[in-house]
């Protein structure tokens, strides 16, 4: 379990994330939603460690991190998984390279368990013969599952999506989001994923946040979010005409 | 948010500090290593040679064309030629050379990876970026540089040297005896360290402003074009000190 506790964050003036006490829970897909610019990536960042909190801590499974050494961080950054928003590999790699990275960094594998590995995680989030291929020559949908595919070589414990579905047709968004939910409850690992699109929402989230101008304004799942009374959190999800027929 | 001097040297001592960390992995760091080797180094033969060439040959032309008196004899222009590559033009010149190309490219290449969150996904893997994207390059063009130096000095002097065979300037004989004329080794030695401290200012500096960039791919050309500015800047101003610390 990952627990948020009292954490604020600010930006010079800007208090992005003010108090925020959040929980997320493993085997199941943990949603934070919210505008553009309420402070759900900042609140993201803050739960990987990528961004110092102001006040407050953050804990995996008890653990502290806000207090850590640099060893200390180094060694649970190994349970963990990220996707993030652009996917993030890196462009002088193959696939296959992008994937067998982590391995390369942490494990002291032959190089054929690392490939049957590479190829394990591929396969599992199907694709197949990519693994020559450069992250330019993908497309949107395929970089994503590649980037899912590296998150989980390492076996992580707890598992970052960063709006993965940004910038994807709402099939490939779909699969995107099913395979996700699948290898969560597959390997009960704590998946936090940041987005700000409904379809996921209601899709796969097991539990959900919503951040309203950097608070912690609600909490609840998919089936209580279409019957809340919260002003607020209507105004976000109900903006659309799909999603207010829903209503 | 604007940031004074301080907060940029202290940020660049952070930053030269974890990338002087022991590496995660040494077969990675070597495997980078060797790769940085072809790409600071041997891709950029071609331009030290062209340049060299033509410092040499244009150096001797100059030294030629100024000694009027017929008391100074023309092996001068040997001397002349391989004093100036060895003291000043190879070293310094070319060194300035490389910061355009060589800075610009680690810069662009780290600051690339910054805006695509490429390097806060091997901060979330566990690794440490400075030290697996700046280090290998700082050592590479460290051990690399000097000897693109070497070859620098040997093309620049044979530069000098097609001056003396195609004009009539200087003969062939003269030029070849003012060459190994009152050679002292010292001088070899105070380029190659002049060229390991550029090398590792070149690196070190590009390296840092490619790891800050904010913002996105306009952020990235503008402190490409800041890593070349302030390379260029502190090659100068510490070709000074060694000079003074050197030799005098």
């Amino acid at each position: 379990m990952i627990e948020a506790k009292n954490i604020s964050k600010s930006f010079g003036d800007n208090d992005v994330l003010k108090d925020i006490s959040a929980s997320f829970e493993p085997g199941k897909t943990n949603l934070i939603i919210g505008q553009s610019g309420s402070g759900k990536t900042v609140l993201m960042k803050c739960l990987v460690g990528l961004f110092d909190v102001d006040k407050g801590r953050v804990e995996y499974d008890g653990r502290n991190i806000s207090d850590m050494s640099f060893k200390q961080k180094k060694d649970i950054r190994k349970e963990l998984g990220m996707l993030f928003q652009g996917a993030a590999l890196f462009d002088s790699m193959t696939v296959e390279q992008n994937v067998m990275f982590p391995l390369n960094m942490f494990s002291d594998k032959s190089y054929e368990e690392k490939l049957e590995r590479v190829n394990f995680c591929l396969d599992r989030v199907d694709l197949e013969n990519v693994n020559r291929l450069l992250p330019s020559e993908l497309s949107g949908g395929m970089k994503k599952r590649v980037a899912i595919a590296r998150a989980i070589s390492m076996n992580p414990k707890y598992l970052f999506c960063d709006e993965p579905n940004s910038g994807l047709d709402p099939r490939t968004s779909g699969l995107i989001d099913d395979l996700i939910s699948e290898l969560t409850e597959e390997y009960q690992m704590t998946t936090v994923v940041n987005t700000h699109d409904m379809n996921s929402v209601l899709n796969i989230g097991d539990k959900i946040a919503y951040i309203y101008k950097g608070e912690l304004w609600w909490e609840g799942n998919k089936h209580e979010i279409l019957k809340t009374d919260n002003k607020e959190l209507n105004d976000f999800v109900f903006s659309t005409e799909l999603t207010k027929r829903l209503k | 948010m604007k940031h004074n001097f301080f907060y940029h040297t202290g940020r660049y001592c952070i930053l030269i500090t974890e990338a002087f960390k022991r590496p995660d992995r040494d077969r990675v760091f070597w495997s980078h290593l060797f790769r940085e080797f072809k790409n600071l180094g041997v891709d950029s033969i071609g331009i030290v040679a062209i340049i060299s060439i033509f410092m040499g040959a244009v150096v001797a032309m100059q030294t030629a064309y100024n000694i009027d008196s017929p008391l100074i004899p023309m092996t001068m222009v040997g001397f002349t030629t391989r004093q100036s590559v060895i003291l000043e033009f190879s070293p310094t010149i070319v060194s300035l050379i490389l910061a355009g190309k060589v800075g610009s490219r680690i810069a662009s290449e780290i600051g690339s990876m910054r805006v695509s969150e490429q390097i806060d996904a091997l901060k979330i893997m566990g690794v440490n970026p400075p030290n697996f994207l700046i280090l290998p390059k700082i050592t590479a063009a460290m051990i690399i540089n000097p000897a693109l130096i070497i070859i620098s000095i040997g093309i620049a002097l044979f530069g000098g040297w097609l001056v003396a065979a195609l004009t009539n300037l200087v003969t062939p004989q003269d030029y070849i005896e003012g060459l190994r004329f009152w050679f002292d080794g010292y001088t070899v030695f105070y380029a190659m360290v002049k060229t390991v401290v550029f090398a590792f200012i070149i690196t070190s500096v590009s390296g840092y402003m490619g790891y800050y960039v904010e913002g996105g791919s306009l952020e990235v050309g503008t402190n490409s074009t800041k890593a070349v500015v302030y390379s260029s800047i502190l090659i100068i101003v510490f070709n000074l000190i060694l000079t003074q610390i050197l030799l005098t």
